[in-house]
């Protein structure tokens, strides 16, 4: 990689043990259900069983109430093979078959998966049941998947291993007691909530212009830019000035001494895991030489002593990397408070 | 402004609280929908089209939730919308749907904006740590408190000015049955008492976290001549933007608010905010808000918002009432806030707001929404007769 190629960073996106889902009257049916290994569908105002159950009658948006058990046994309408499964992404983490697996008793078929050795035992309209995991808390995985159903097998009992991987190690945990997360789940009352990891992974480009000012980063210098018929400088740059679209082509190195044009004293614990102890200072601080704030933390004075006006200087990590967070913060430099006039555009 | 007479013709909302656990959000955004349907003497069957609003997805981890809500909705087989402008949303939503109609695509539109804040954390969800960037580790308050300490600065207001509305929003929302909080022991000690989160920023300075939905009908001119109830005649609609960042910005009175204001009273003949309007319903997230939005959207002279509020100007006695249900301070399921502020203006033009009713005179009323680092801002203004 030149030292010009914009810089790539892979970043999950990823809300701390998961949403808290409320999940409404039908699918609480549904998981209350799937937890008793029972698979609930709901009529519709056509007459037609849909399963899992809708909330609302898809065809008219009208109230539905009438809920019916389904199956157990199901027929699989059309599938396809997956040959590979990824880890961590796919339920089973051996070959399986995506399907649609039509339960006895109900109009629509739902998406699972059926669990054969291979390509060859599946075909449409086999005869299919579902197979319950063992430790069923009233999520989607209770019923871990569909296998091919034989002669005398409507009685068939909960297999006793798993398919392994995902489906056991990392099944979500299940909400059962309006928000609380953890603790036994409770197997009597119906499931109202659940936990819902989702994850987002990213590679992340920071683009051209960035990339030039992180590489400044790691040289422990700020690098602004400005379009060529402007003498505004911005810091951080986004490749453009905002308020005409120029390029800002030129390079302008700023700070590393600045004034604090405003700020805050935040005494909330835990608001980011790079937060430093309260009570802390985040302030928007106008680098000598910029023309935009900065919005960072001082540090290196008691918080009531910081006011507008204070000079500061940046602190850098001792590891310099092209990373703004390598800037670490703020502290005071010693020089006379800048005047309120010579700020006050920025604050 | 299109050619067709528009008018708000159903309002419903939900009961505001930090955690409906007994329903999907399906389940909330319907709630809200119907009562707009009753309200408007329709149902589903009668809608053309309907259009959704929330803020960011990260807050209850549904991409796309707009498609998910369709038959919640009643919307299959019509056209759908969904709308996002951060915390202005619920505004530029009304607004959307109400160019729909005035347009002459559609007569009668179903407009929705919901936020389930009980499905994850905002504070969260808005200051999602980026690679390469300076993390902002002082939430959405953190954000704002910095502007509000240099509005202080730049306009000599006393400390206790947020306060007061912080005080004046909770009284009124004790008449407002919708409204998430209900505090009728707050007092001015009480808010000063209270944990000073971001310095100048107490706790009860600031909007709480709510599960909520909001719901308009709105129609053409002939289909709200036919309606059960009274009418909100639309009489100006408005949104601007501007850059979070950029030299020169004003971040205290931003120029995409005074635009944005200037824009929609041209359209509905407002020239003395003060006078022209009944009430106003305006996105205060934090007490010191009023006055600095008093300022930016023209109640007064820039530097002179906090003497209005100071006066009991804004209180719903007060010559110019702002928030009489309560606002943002006192309900807040970020997505649909904006378009309660759309709707509670409906609602006092329409004489159907209840025990915060405020007396007529003009008979129009401005609602507003902001979002971003206070760079969205939808308006508008709605009467009790039709416009010009």
């Amino acid at each position: 990689m030149t030292s010009t190629e914009p810089l790539i960073e892979h970043h999950v996106l990823e809300y701390p043990g998961g949403y808290t889902r409320s999940v409404g009257p039908a699918i609480s049916r549904y998981l209350t259900g799937l937890r008793a290994g029972k698979i609930i569908g709901v009529r519709i105002g056509d007459g037609r069983v849909m399963v899992p159950p809708t909330e609302y009658d898809p065809e008219t948006g009208g109230a539905i109430d009438e809920y019916v058990e389904v199956g157990p046994a199901g027929t699989v309408v059309c599938w396809t093979w997956v040959s590979e499964p990824r880890a961590g992404r796919h339920h089973l983490t051996k070959p399986f078959a995506f399907a649609l697996v039509r339960p006895d008793g109900a109009d629509v078929p739902m998406v699972h998966v059926v669990d054969v050795a291979s390509a060859d035992e599946m075909s449409v309209g086999m005869r299919v049941m579902p197979r319950w995991a063992d430790d069923r808390v009233g999520y989607v995985t209770d019923l871990d998947a569909w296998v091919p159903m034989s002669d005398g097998d409507m009685a068939r009992t909960p297999s006793p291993q798993r398919s392994g991987g995902r489906a056991g190690a990392e099944r979500a945990p299940v909400d059962q007691s309006d928000g609380a997360a953890s603790g036994a789940p409770d197997l009597t009352e119906p499931v109202t909530g659940i936990t819902v990891p989702i994850r987002l992974e990213y590679e992340i480009n920071a683009g051209v212009a960035a990339s030039k000012y992180l590489r400044g980063m790691a040289e422990g210098r700020i690098l602004g830019q400005r379009a060529v018929d402007s003498d505004k400088v911005y810091v951080p740059p986004r490749g453009s000035d905002p308020t005409t679209g120029a390029p800002t082509e030129i390079e302008v190195e700023v700070g590393p001494n600045g004034t604090v044009t405003t700020f805050c004293v935040t005494n909330i614990p835990g608001l980011s895991e790079l937060a430093p102890p309260v009570p802390y200072v985040s302030a928007q601080i106008l680098l000598d030489g910029a023309n935009t704030p900065w919005l960072g933390l001082v540090q290196g004075i008691a918080v009531d002593d910081v006011r507008m006006g204070l000079r500061v200087r940046a602190v850098w990590d001792e590891n310099l990397r092209p990373d703004a967070r390598c800037l670490k913060w703020f502290e005071p430099n010693g020089e006379p408070d800048a005047p309120y006039e010579s700020y006050r555009e920025y604050a | 402004m299109g050619s067709v007479r528009t008018a708000v013709i159903g309002v419903g909302q939900t009961r505001h609280v930090s955690a409906r656990h007994d329903v999907s959000i399906a389940g909330l955004v319907r709630e809200a929908a119907l009562e707009a349907l009753e309200d408007a003497g329709m149902d589903f069957g009668d809608i053309d089209a309907v259009v959704v609003g929330k803020a960011p997805d990260t807050f209850e981890g549904v991409v796309m939730p707009e498609l998910y809500l369709a038959d919640a909705l009643g919307a299959v087989g019509k056209p759908l919308l969904r709308v996002h402008t951060a915390g202005s949303v619920g505004g530029s939503t009304a607004i959307v749907a109400a160019k729909l109609v005035m347009s002459g695509i559609h007569k009668r539109v179903l407009t929705v904006s919901f936020e389930k804040q009980s499905e994850s954390n905002a504070t969260w969800g808005l200051s999602v740590s980026m690679p390469f960037s300076a993390p902002l580790v002082a939430g959405a308050g953190g954000y704002f408190a910095p502007i509000i300490r240099a509005y202080m600065a730049r306009s000599n207001a006393p400390r206790h000015i947020g306060h007061l509305v912080a005080v004046k929003d909770r009284l009124a929302a004790l008449r407002n049955p919708k409204a998430h909080l209900h505090l009728p022991d707050i007092d001015l000690k009480a808010v000063e008492e209270s944990f000073l989160l971001w310095d100048p920023l107490r706790y009860l300075d600031t909007c709480p976290s709510s599960d909520g939905a909001m719901a308009l009908v709105i129609g053409a001119e002939d289909v709200a001549d036919a309606a059960p109830n009274p009418s909100a005649w639309i009489h100006g609609t408005a949104m601007r933007s501007e850059p979070t960042m950029f030299a020169g910005r004003d971040q205290v009175n931003p120029q995409a608010g005074k635009d944005c204001a200037a824009d929609v009273y041209a359209q509905a003949g407002i020239t003395n905010p003060r006078d022209d309007f009944d009430c106003a319903e305006v996105y205060v997230p934090f007490s010191w808000y009023e006055p600095m939005w008093l300022e930016n959207l023209g109640f007064c002279a820039e530097g002179d918002g906090w003497k209005l509020t100071e006066a009991g100007a804004t209180a719903p006695d007060g010559d110019i009432p702002w928030n009489p249900s309560g606002g943002v301070l006192s309900s807040n399921p970020i997505g649909a806030s904006g378009m309660i502020r759309f709707g509670e203006a409906a609602q006092q033009v329409r004489q159907r707001a209840g025990d915060y009713q405020v007396e007529l005179k003009t008979g129009k009323a401005l609602g507003h929404a902001y979002g971003g680092g206070s760079q969205f801002f939808s308006m508008w203004v709605v009467g009790n007769e039709k416009p010009a």
